[in-house]
This record gives structure tokens, sequence and C-alpha cells, in this order.
């Protein structure tokens, strides 16, 4: 009899939705057969017998939701040992240590009138706290339920207060949407005036929860800022109806958003500075520009990578682009194809949007917003004149790309996307 | 070769044999390497004899105030030999208490001289045994818990020889009863031994190179301790730089430099207690690349040394050279070792010195606080205003606290007197806890006892002193 345990279908995951069984008890499977599917933060995986033999039992149900990584999902008959599908992606488990059984006496706050009142957690219960941390909060006017206690059994201890006062912790809020994919409490929609019976609720699946926690965490983390250029395509657009009809027999069509992934590429080369992630340890400075391309599905956006790009043609710039796209669709991208981008396109032009500003995907240190190619008038050696101007906006992370730096990022990018036949060079 | 055990630690100190426990209870396999007594230097010749002996040389000397308690006795007299015995006889006990404590904890005693090799997970331990052999040892941990040993300078002649020059060990065994003592350092060391040759009559002279007695302690508690011993009738030579220690015949002779003036004592023996040296050689640290510091193991807040899987606590892993502290360490990194995230390896440390009076003390000094430049509110309260030590006719001595004047938090505490090293411990919780003055002055304090006077040096220090 074997275990399927729940697999870890990236480095990070430790826990997942069972979205789907392909196979019910009784059910005879061979090693490569698909038996379920498995929903991430960011992508449906489907999940391969590894052993053959008779599904004996489904031990998790359809539709779990939280399912913890290497917990037993189903038992197959069969004597084979084979664990797990891919369990050598499991993380380590971490060491099942008793808490230390440090026992915490009671001490009540004393009831002098100067004495802060012990506080209340959100949900009425005490908030354990030193005095000295008590104190240390009220003369600071910091809200101790707004600080992470690491004293025995999670007590606020002083450290923590001028932890926290230090901002090395940020005020709950932040510390708080740090680890929860639910920002903060929000008030029901009741309390907010709005009926009961007036709307439908969808359920937040994994990637909801995980887009909604990552553009929380960088909205509130990282310092960022916009820089906007205009840029005309009219060159662009023809070469682009060159080439298109170039590729035809192959069935191969490049979009202006190709062109401007190949451009920004090119341009991340020539400005490396840009092309850089800030990390606690140090500034990383990517070597290829993986560049990120944001693609609307349903229910959501997922970023899958065109890796090095500076060194593709637009030919399978264009080919991978339509395939990653289809795919992120279909819900059926590997992790490694969305995970670890160093520079994100995000472009809205075919809605006719005219200017927009992301946010950044960490821990990239830009990101570039599209907006739509479109006639404007232009002045050209004092004349008037008409241009197809698109506007871009390049959105920074300050603590890697300073204003100069972005727009000298900017500046290399304009002419390769004025003038393609520059990206020859 | 797969490892063997989880954790080996080298050492069975205080440190040592109790992080072995720690580990075992947290289901660690262990073994501990001992090249000596099951124990180390505190229950076999520190710590523990010593207080065995303090206690006989106290018991002796309270025999001169019987009269004071209305008492009278005649003919009171010791047996120096005895004494000596008793206090062995303690140790030896406690030994084998630990012995005991290693076999319930399933954890193997491995007797020898260790030293660490290149190893995988962590160094090897490799084992040149006492029975003869050696054994490799593969862990994947190890901890280094091989404490210090008495500093000697032999540049100005003063070495232990067990003879005419003492260092703690055979001061803590001799064979004959010296006339007279020259004691070089004051710090809790030689204050002891002072303390306990001069109960039993001995001509004592301790020397310190600095202008007070027991440097580390607040400056009142120096000039208090002082004034105690001298009343005793220990003598005391300070601010004098020893240039000299020579051996003639007779005994010893102990050249000093004071304020530029060369002087000079003799004794019959003179007892060294000018600190300590970490054991941090002849185990294979240089090759492996083991980062010193100051002469001490160098380790992070989880006691773990730069080398992989290798750790160090105690002693050998830097001041204050305490027991208690290599205990407390002793059991984080067990727990850091077992995957624990138990972040209080900082905790207050208090001394204690259990001379005749006794002193004992936690945190910062005024003088330190000064230094810092913190603002800071000081209680103080005599024991002769205390009813309970009135009636005990132990009257010697005070207890004096420090605030922070911004915070209120306790953060230092100073006694001197009859039972001090008992007490301190409930400042020791308080600002382990991080009591603030409202927490103290809120405490109900059993009468009588003389930890009232606890009580009221935290309220004397925000001017709410009941009892002046």
């Amino acid at each position: 009899m074997t275990d399927i345990l729940m697999p870890a279908l990236s480095p990070t995951m430790e826990e997942g939705v069972l979205a789907k069984w392909h196979v019910k008890v009784g059910d005879t499977v061979s090693a490569g057969d698909v038996i379920a599917e498995i929903e991430t933060d960011k992508a449906t995986m489907e999940v391969e017998a590894v052993d053959e033999g008779e599904v004996l039992e489904i031990l998790v149900p359809e539709g779990s939701e939280g399912v913890k990584v290497n917990t037993p999902i189903a038992r197959l008959s069969g004597d084979a040992v084979a664990p797990a599908p891919k369990k050598a992606d499991a993380p380590a488990e971490a060491p099942k240590a008793e808490a230390p059984k440090t026992e915490v006496p009671k001490v009540e706050a004393p009831k002098a009138e100067a004495a802060p009142a012990a506080p209340k957690s959100d949900d009425g219960g005490r908030i354990f706290a030193s005095p000295l941390a008590r104190r240390l909060a009220a003369q600071a006017g910091l809200d101790l339920k707004t600080v992470k206690g690491t004293g025995p059994h999670g007590r606020i201890v002083k450290r923590d207060v001028e932890a926290a006062g230090k901002g090395g912790a940020q005020p709950a809020a932040a510390a708080t949407a740090a680890t929860s994919a639910e920002p903060r409490k929000a008030l029901s929609l009741a309390q907010m005036g709005i009926a009961d019976g007036t709307y439908d609720l969808i359920p937040l699946d994994g990637m909801k929860k995980a887009v909604a926690r990552r553009m929380v965490d960088s909205v509130q983390n990282v310092p960022h800022f916009p820089l906007f250029i205009d840029v005309e395509i009219d060159q662009l657009m023809a070469v682009r109806a060159k080439v298109n009809k170039m590729l035809e027999p192959q069935g191969i069509k490049v979009s202006v958003n190709d062109f401007v992934i190949k451009a920004a590429a090119l341009a991340l080369k020539m400005v490396p500075e840009a092309n850089a992630s800030y990390t606690p340890e140090g500034i990383a400075m990517h070597h290829n520009a993986d560049v990120s391309m944001a693609v609307a599905i349903d229910g959501g956006l997922i970023t899958p990578i065109i890796r090095k790009a500076e060194t593709k043609g637009l030919a399978q710039i264009a080919t991978e682009s339509k395939d990653l796209a289809k795919r992120a669709r279909e819900r059926k991208l590997k992790p490694e194809e969305f995970q670890g981008g160093t520079f994100s396109v995000s472009n809205l032009g075919m809605f006719g949007i005219k200017q927009f500003t992301s946010i950044i995907n960490e821990p990239q240190g830009c990101i570039m917003s599209v907006g739509a190619g479109e006639q404007r008038p232009v002045v050209k050696d004092g004349q008037l004149a008409v241009a197809t101007v698109m506007t871009v906006t390049l959105t920074c992370d300050h603590r890697v790309v300073d204003g100069a730096t972005g727009a000298r990022l900017l500046q290399a990018f304009k002419p390769l996307i004025e003038d393609p036949v520059a990206m020859l060079a | 070769m797969a490892a063997e055990f989880d954790l080996v630690v080298i050492g069975s100190g205080p440190g040592g044999y109790v992080a072995a426990i720690r580990a075992s209870q947290l289901g660690q396999k262990v073994a501990i390497v001992e090249r000596e007594n099951l124990g180390g230097i505190c229950l076999n010749w520190g710590c523990i004899p010593t207080k065995a002996l303090l206690k006989s040389g106290e018991k002796f000397e309270s025999l001169s105030h019987l009269k004071d308690y209305g008492l009278s006795a005649s003919g009171a007299t010791f047996d120096f030999d005895a004494i000596i015995q008793r206090s062995r006889g303690v140790a030896k006990q406690l030994n084998q208490g630990v012995g005991f404590l290693m076999k319930k904890n399933k954890i193997e005693v491995i007797e020898g001289e260790a030293k660490l090799e290149k190893g995988a997970a962590a160094p090897k331990v490799v084992v040149a045994l006492k029975a003869g052999g050696s054994r490799t040892i593969e862990a994947k941990s190890v901890m280094l818990a091989v404490g210090a040993r008495a500093r000697a300078l032999p540049q100005i002649g003063l070495e232990a020889d067990g003879d005419k020059i003492w260092a703690y060990r055979d001061a803590l065994a001799p064979k004959k009863l010296p006339k007279t003592f020259v004691v070089i350092g004051s710090g809790a060391i030689g204050i002891e031994f002072a303390s306990f040759y001069r109960a039993l009559g001995a001509e004592v002279t301790v020397v310190e190179a600095v202008d007070r007695i027991m440097p580390v302690e607040d400056e009142e508690v120096s000039k208090a301790a002082q004034k105690g011993f001298e009343k005793r009738g220990i003598k005391f030579k300070l601010g004098a730089k020893v240039t000299k220690v020579s051996k003639d015949s007779k005994g010893v002779k102990v050249e000093l430099e004071v304020n530029g003036k060369v002087e000079s004592l003799e004794a019959e023996v003179c007892i060294s207690a000018v600190g300590i040296t970490a054991n941090t050689d002849g185990i294979g640290l240089e090759a492996l690349g083991v980062e010193l510091e100051r002469g001490h193991i160098k380790t992070d807040s989880h006691c773990q040394t730069n080398v992989k899987g290798l750790y160090a606590i105690g002693d050998c892993a830097g001041a204050p050279w305490l027991a208690h502290k290599a205990s407390h360490e002793g059991i984080h990194a067990a727990e850091h070792i077992a995957g624990y995230k138990t972040p209080n390896v900082n905790s207050p440390i208090a001394g204690c010195t259990y001379a005749q009076p006794q002193v004992a003390s936690v945190g910062v000094t005024e003088q330190g606080a000064k230094a810092e430049k913190r603002e800071v509110k000081i209680g103080r309260f005599p024991f002769k205003v205390n009813g309970k030590a009135i009636a005990a006719g132990e009257t010697e001595g005070f207890v004096k606290v420090i605030f922070d004047a911004k915070t209120g938090a306790l953060i230092g505490a100073h006694m001197i007197g009859a039972d001090v090293t008992e007490m301190i411990q409930g400042y020791v919780t308080a600002i382990t806890m991080e009591a603030t003055e409202e927490d103290i002055h809120g405490i109900v304090y059993p009468h009588p006892t003389m930890s009232e006077a606890m009580h009221e040096a935290a309220l004397d220090a925000y001017g709410r002193v009941i009892h002046i």
C-alpha cells in the first residue's frame, strides 16, 4: 500500500488546493497517469502517478483548500515504496520541537493610576506584554496591538517595542500584511452599508490571495515612483507590417508588445543598473534580461517570462509569448515559467488605455506600462504634424533604481522602439 | 560514516552537563566528553567546595560572637584536615550526582581528552581515551564547554606551584594551614579565600591593582565590603602593581609598586587570583579556523561559532565567568540545536561572592550608568533598620537599587550583608521580567524578612521609603 502525498510544486509551496480528482476509488492507474489537479498560488498543475496500482481510498476530497505539502491525499494498492510525485522537491520538514515549557508567572499589572491598563487585542483577549514594554509603548505612543511579541509564549517584551519603534517592524498593519493573505481586517460589507443578498461572493482562490498579498506588500514596502515618456511608433508599425508579411508562411505574427519586450531587454543591457533587485544583503545585478509579461487570465493575472529576451529574435519572442499566454489562460504554466523574472512589461494598449502606472512586481527593480498607440498632434520643427504616439510609463523601486537611472533606461529604450532597425545594431 | 550522535558536548562542567541533559530531554542522542571529573571545575574545584569551606569558616567565626546572643562556650577549636575532607566529600557527592544524571538521561559519558578535526555536518571529535586508545565520534552538532583555568603571570614569577604559590585548586585542598597569606586579586575568588583563611585565624593581605576592592561591583559596595573585611582583620594593598613574586625556603616575597613607591610583602603562601584563561588551546581550534576574540571563542546570539555545527558556551566563550551563565547558555544552545527559536540568551546574570559579608549584584552599577549617561533614580536601604536583621544580629550592609529615570525599568541592584546571595534572585526575576518601579512597589514582601530591605530600597528611589 502506498500513500500518495500532496506534492510540492515549487520550492516555496507550503499548501495548495486539491482542485480536482481525475481518478476515483477502484480505478487502476499506471505511472504517468494524471490523477489530480492541484491549484497553487498561481497555477493549476497536474499530478501524475509514479506507481501502478488501484486507488483504494481518496483521503482529501476535491476542492479542499489549504492542503499542506506532504499530507497523504490518496492511498494506492501495491507494495511499491515509491513515495509521492516529485517528493524530492518537498522542503525539508522543520524539526518537530515542542515549545519550550517556560512557565510564565501571571503577574497582574499593578493597579496604580499611572499604570497603562493591559490592552485588549482585537478579539477581546488580553495582550501579554511586560510592564516595561507597556510603559515604553505608552511613551512612544505605540499601540501594543501592533507589536509582535517574541518573549515567552509570545509575550511582548522591551526589545519588541524598541524594534517596532525603530520602524524595524512597521507598526502592525504592514507586519500583518506581510504574513497574511488578507492585508487587514476589513469591515464587513454589511457594516459598510451594502446589504446582504445584493451581491454574490466569489471565494478567494490561491491566485487571488497571492495577487492580493503581493500587491499590498509591494505598495506598502517598495518606495516606487513613475517616469513617463512618449514614443512615436510610425516606423515601428511599418517595420512590423513588413516583418509579419515575411513571417506569414510560418504562421508567426509579431505584436507591438513583442517589439516592446525586445527593445526593453536591449535597453536593460545598455543600462544594467536598471536590471536589478533590492535584497537585504545587497543589490542583485541580473546578468540577463528575463522579461515578465503580464497576461490577464480568467480570474486574475499571471506574468510568464521570456528568458534572456535580449538574445532572442522577434520571431522567437513572438512564438514564445503566444505559447506562454495561451498556456497561462489554461493555467498550465510551470512554476519556473512565471517565477523569477528581472523586469516586467504590462500592456493595456489594446484596451485603448492612454497611460497607466503599474505596481512593482517584487523583487524586480522596474515595471514598464505600455499605453495605446494612437495618432496625436505633435510639433516637429515648429510645425504641427500627426504621428502615432504611445505613452510608456516606468515604475521604479527607488531602493535600486534612482530617477536618473530610470530616465536613462527610457532614453535607451526610446530610439530602439522608434526605429526598430536600431535593434540590429 | 553517518553521525553517531546528534550532539557531542565537550566538557562536563555546569555548562556542558546541563546542555547535555536539556538536549537529551529534547530527544537528541547525546554524548559528553570529560577529561577529568564529571561536573567540571564548578562542583569539583570551584563554586561548591569553596562554599563548604566558607561555611566551616563562618560557623567557627560565629562562635566568637556567642555572647551577643546570650550564649557561651569555651575551648572552641577546629580540625583543618576535617574541614578540607568535608569539602572534598561534598564535591565527591555532587560529582557522583552528575554521573547519575547522565545515566538517567541516557547520555554516553566518554572519558578522555577531545580534539576537533574537520568534519561534515560538524567537526569530528577525536578522543584520546583515558582507558587508552582513541575514538573518533561524528555528530550533527558539537558543543564546546571546555571552561577556563587560572591565569598565570610567569613574567613576574606568579605561577602556581602547589607549595608556596597557590591557585584555587591548591587553596581548596592544602595539606596544612599556613599562618600568613598574600592574596593577589580582589575579585570573588581572591576575596572568598581571604575570607575563609582569615576566619581560621591566618594573617591575610589582599593586593589589588585598582584603587578599590571587588572592582566589578558598585563603588559603594566596594567601600562597605572593604570596611567589613578590615573589621574582621583582612588587610588590603590597593592601587598596587605586583612587579615580582619570588620564593625562598620560608615562603614568598611579593614586590609591589604602590603610587610609585616600592614595597614588599612576605608570607608563607601567596594565592594567585588574577583572573582566568579560556581553555582554547590543544583542541584543534586553529586548524578548524575557529574565530577567537580576546582569548575567548567568538559566538553569536545562539552560541554558534563561525564553524558549521560547532557551538561554544560558558567560560570558554567569554565573560562573565560564572556557572549559571554557562548553564543558561548551554540550555539555549541545546534548544537551538533541537530547532527551537528561543531568543532570550541575554538574560541578566547576577554575581555572588560568599565572603563575610556576602556581596551580590545584578545589572549596571551607578558608575556604569553614569558612564552611559543614563538618567537614573537610586534608592538605598541599610539592614541596620530592618527588623529581621536586628533580631538576627545581622545588621551589616545595605541594599542599593538603580532605576532608569525615564522608563522606570529596574536596571541594577547591589547588595551586601548576610544571605544577600540568596535574595538577589528577587531582583533578577524582576529585571528578567522587565519590571518597573510600580511592579516592585506593588509586591508584598513577607514580614519579617531581610528582603523587606529590597522593597524599601525600591521605594526610596522614588522618595517613598517607609522605615527611615
